[in-house]
């Protein structure tokens, strides 16, 4: 079964790097969604069903941090996983992220092999579950 | 902390890292040096990032039109031959990326600094001031051909003095 994922950066240039990653993962995905900040992924997922959120942490508007929080106090989206994609390497951030319900994290820059990584034991994690 | 023997060789280490992983090019260091911060007449693009936290300041790259387009195209695997918002957005990212690896091994002495969004600007000829008073610690890297400027100035910022009176010779370690 294909996994419909939504992508979510400020940066045009990192979601256009990470729907190509994302197709050289070999894993079976259909549909990459695209939001450019917190606010605008809420809306994507209001309008679509998502198996996994790939979001950055520092963006205007509405941050990472937030839009987690958001999706982990919704009942229809708590289990859903979410892997935090962001230049924050300190305990600060990153440790909020763990608290709140992140799934893992990748910090940039990154390879396509450590997207790879993270990914699979989220989607094994996810089907353990 | 003396930012003068730190932030060169986190900045050179987080550039080459980037630059790297992200477009597969290496970087040269061609020079380290400490500027004033007097009006500087600049071509090309310049992209600004403010930190803010125990200490506050800006992270800045600056590169030609055509070290800008490269980024680009190494970036997207497309061809940039002009400055379009792709390439604003790449050059924006590399910042975002270099100046926050910097900033992920200052706080480790520093403690927690924010980082802003980043700013590009691209023009012919025009001047940047900043308006603190603190140097800024300049690396300046070989990058195919084109230099590559990576730039950050620092200062810690200001502590108030609490106004809680005390007994005469007693101390305290307040600081707000």
């Amino acid at each position: 079964m294909e996994s419909d994922i939504l992508v979510v950066d400020d940066s045009a240039a990192i979601r256009k790097i990470l729907q190509r990653v994302l197709r050289q993962t070999g894993m079976a995905i259909g549909t990459v969604y695209e939001a450019g900040d917190g606010q605008e992924a809420l809306d994507v997922l209001k309008a679509h069903k998502i198996d996994l959120v790939l979001t950055d942490i520092n963006m205007p508007k509405m941050d990472g941090i937030q839009l987690l929080g958001a999706i982990k106090a919704a009942p229809q989206w708590s289990g859903m996983p979410v892997m935090m994609i962001t230049t924050e390497g300190g305990e600060t951030k990153v440790g909020e992220a763990v608290r709140l319900g992140a799934s893992g994290y990748v910090r940039k820059p990154f390879t396509a092999d450590q997207i790879k990584e993270k990914l699979a034991g989220i989607v094994e994690l996810a089907v353990t579950l | 902390m003396n930012l003068q023997e730190v932030l060169p060789q986190s900045m050179t280490q987080a550039t080459r890292q980037v630059f790297s992983t992200m477009l597969g090019v290496e970087v040269e260091v061609l020079d380290t040096l400490v500027e004033k911060s007097l009006p500087e007449s600049t071509d090309g693009l310049v992209s600004f990032i403010g930190l803010a936290g125990s200490w506050a300041g800006t992270g800045s790259l600056a590169c030609s039109k055509a070290l800008g387009c490269l980024i680009c195209s190494k970036m997207l695997m497309t061809e940039a031959t002009s400055i379009d918002e792709e390439v604003l957005d790449a050059v924006a990212e590399i910042t975002n990326m270099v100046i926050g690896s910097v900033k992920t091994e200052l706080e480790s002495i520093v403690g927690p600094l924010g980082l802003s969004i980043p700013t590009v600007v691209f023009g012919r000829n025009f001047t940047t001031k900043s308006a603190g008073t603190a140097d800024w610690i300049v690396v300046r890297f070989r990058c195919e051909d084109e230099t590559l400027s990576v730039k950050m100035c620092l200062a810690p910022t200001e502590k108030i003095t609490h106004v809680i009176p005390h007994s005469l010779g007693q101390t305290c370690a307040v600081d707000m």
